[in-house]
């Protein structure tokens, strides 16, 4: 393959889909108006059809079909691949997912294996409104026998990108299912290499088990102990590692950041090593608060760490629908000065 | 010529399982809920009488005499039934999600053709001639994935024969109060050529099911069949709301074993049901005499 080096996200994720499709004949891409020239809604699949026109299939609006027809594709030998073009419709693959796709392995007593991957862009930001601006991947995490990854633009700096090493694991490296979260304002950020973070000390580490997703511990090198860990992933890890700067450079608060990729099952090891460190713990997500992602990673965080855990805070998309007017959207939605203004409080308090 | 004490045995042995399946269930040592074939025995082998080593089939809630029919081992069901690590799935998933070989079922419905059209996609691509069979009821017809997959199924020209097992119940809904419009309709909206069959008369269905499946498999593309049927006993396990009276109507017009019992030399017809209720009994003591797991 001769591809320049991806320097976005998208790039990074159109190029794993390219590398998968030619490096396996029985990945397959399924989804909505991914076929060239149009090259799909966020134009993540964009030439894919026109270099594996048999393996690119543009599908009716049929979402929950093409999800449980994956299942059944994985089940006979093939890793499809679904993209679903907004995060929003996966209220209509769940029961795809929950009832079938994450339980062929474990009902079929480990008979069977069924490597789909579903992908789809959550996230707001574009005044897109409520039934297309949401991020509702807290619906599948926690399921068993499911893997829940979300990119992230911190990571690496080899070929594919990180973003693209992820969903290429994903599809070929493993045999489970994988929901895969994107997000829309994700696609544009610029990956950050070693030559981008060196201002900061960066550790990666892999989960002992499962699927093996890296997770990001960063800070601002040469700083003082952090006082503050926040914790975030895919869009989100980015108006973070801004607050984390604000934080440094404008109230001398020093926070060092955890950027986990998968997300379900979880992996905190490396959330809770930070915690030892800072004793306090700022979830930022862009999703609704009540049941959600941080409401999980602070009770283990709490259960890890007991009375050294001080003081906890979330931040977290209002519950409310997200307005298309931008002023109320902003509103609704966590924003760098939201997570400047937690941290000051649990810092100074 | 049809060997009709062949197909007697076929059917009686899923009429034996699910009898004594269902008379042992009060006894207490099932686990859970189950759903059984009585009546449905003739669809079961009629249709997979023409099941190739490689073909797959895909099956619903109602699937021991789907299971039995495709050469499924009534030891191991029963060990399944009865949580044994010994059972098809080791006990994990019971009566209604069965996996051995190529055949599948799942307690989900509509979404069992979802499965089934993407097996069917993956055959047609990897070109082993395979086709897939998938089993629905009427009920599952209520739900919309179903429509989804006929049309993709049809669009992208899959290679399955969709079997329709009408039996004008689901679990206590009769179907006129669940379907609207007429079912065949709903096939041929989607150019799915579609066979209508009235009969419990397993020797009606295997021609229909043969030629159907020949144009599946040589042709590479779907059909449907829907078979009008009787469900003669219970939904589960004791919930039939039904009148007692039109049950016994059932068995006395529909049951698909007496049809072909009537084919069967009384003598040796004797013979074949007490030889097969034996094996049967058998396969229960042995698989209630399998290890369980330690608590």
């Amino acid at each position: 393959m001769t591809n320049s080096l991806p320097r976005t996200v998208l790039q990074s994720l159109n190029q794993a889909l390219r590398q998968a499709l030619a490096d396996d004949p029985q990945v397959f891409l399924l989804g909505e108006d991914i076929l060239d020239p149009y090259g799909g809604s966020f134009k993540v699949t964009r030439g894919l059809s026109t270099a594996f026109p048999e393996r690119v299939l543009t599908t009716p609006i049929s979402e929950a079909g093409i999800t449980g027809m994956a299942g059944g594709m994985a089940l006979r030998g093939m890793r499809p691949v679904v993209e679903i073009m907004f995060g929003d419709f996966s209220t209509l693959i769940a029961d795809q997912i929950i009832n079938h796709i994450a339980k062929f392995h474990g009902m079929y007593n480990n008979q069977v294996s069924a490597p789909v991957v579903i992908r789809t862009p959550m996230g707001a930001r574009r005044g897109y409104g409520p039934t297309h601006s949401q991020t509702l991947e807290k619906i599948f995490l926690g399921t068993p026998g499911l893997t829940v990854l979300a990119p992230s633009h911190l990571q690496g700096g080899d070929e594919m990108g990180a973003p693209g090493q992820l969903l290429y694991d994903a599809i070929l490296r493993q045999d489970g299912p994988t929901f895969f979260v994107e997000n829309k304002l994700q696609y544009l950020l610029k990956l950050l290499t070693p030559e981008n973070l060196q201002d900061y000390d960066v550790v990666e580490s892999l989960p002992e088990g499962g699927f093996p997703a890296p997770c990001t511990t960063l800070s601002l090198r040469g700083a003082p102990p952090p006082q503050i860990t926040l914790t975030a992933y895919g869009y989100m890890a980015h108006l973070a590692l801004q607050a984390l700067h604000s934080l440094a450079y404008d109230y001398e608060i020093f926070a060092e950041l955890v950027v986990p990729t998968r997300l379900s099952p979880v992996h905190l090891d490396p959330l809770f090593n930070s915690l030892q460190r800072s004793g306090r713990l700022l979830t930022v997500e862009e999703g609704t608060m009540s049941w959600g992602w941080s409401a999980e990673v602070v009770a283990r965080a709490a259960q890890a760490l007991g009375p050294k855990l001080q003081k906890i805070g979330r931040i977290a998309a209002r519950e409310t629908v997200i307005p298309v007017a931008a002023e109320l959207e902003e509103a609704c939605l966590p924003q760098v000065s939201d997570i400047i203004s937690q941290a000051r409080e649990m810092v100074q308090a | 010529m049809t060997d009709y004490a062949q197909l007697y045995k076929k059917l009686y042995t899923i009429r034996s399982f699910e009898t004594l399946l269902l008379d042992e269930f009060s006894s207490g040592v099932f686990p859970g809920t189950t759903h059984t074939s009585l009546g449905h025995e003739a669809n079961a082998v009629g249709v997979l009488s023409y099941a190739r080593e490689n073909d797959v089939v895909v099956s619903n809630h109602r699937c021991h005499g789907h299971f039995l029919a495709y050469g499924g081992d009534p030891t191991a069901l029963f060990a399944e039934l009865l949580g044994r690590p010994g059972g098809i799935c080791g006990g994990v998933g019971g009566s209604q999600h069965l996996q051995w070989r190529n055949f599948y079922s799942n307690g989900i419905q509509g979404g069992t053709l979802a499965m089934a059209a993407g097996m069917a996609f993956a055959e047609k691509q990897a070109g082993r001639n395979a086709i897939v069979f998938d089993f629905m009821g009427d009920g599952t017809l209520g739900e919309g994935i179903v429509y989804e997959c006929l049309n993709m199924i049809s669009l992208w020209s899959l290679p399955i024969l969709i079997v329709l097992e009408n039996n004008h119940i689901a679990q206590t809904t009769p179907s006129d109060r669940a379907v609207a419009g007429s079912m065949t309709a709903r096939f041929e909206a989607f150019d799915i050529p579609t066979t209508h069959l009235d009969t419990c008369d397993v020797t009606e269905i295997l021609p229909v099911a043969g030629e159907l499946t020949r144009i599946v498999r040589q042709e590479s593309r779907p059909q449907a069949l829907v078979i009008e049927t009787a469900r003669l006993s219970t939904h589960s396990k004791g919930d039939d709301t039904r009148d007692a009276m039109d049950v016994e109507l059932l068995w006395t017009l529909r049951d698909p074993v007496e049809f072909i019992g009537l084919l069967v030399q009384d003598q040796e017809r004797f013979k074949l049901t007490s030889k097969i209720d034996k094996q049967i009994r058998t396969a229960y003591e042995t698989a209630l005499a399998m290890e369980g797991r330690s608590a």
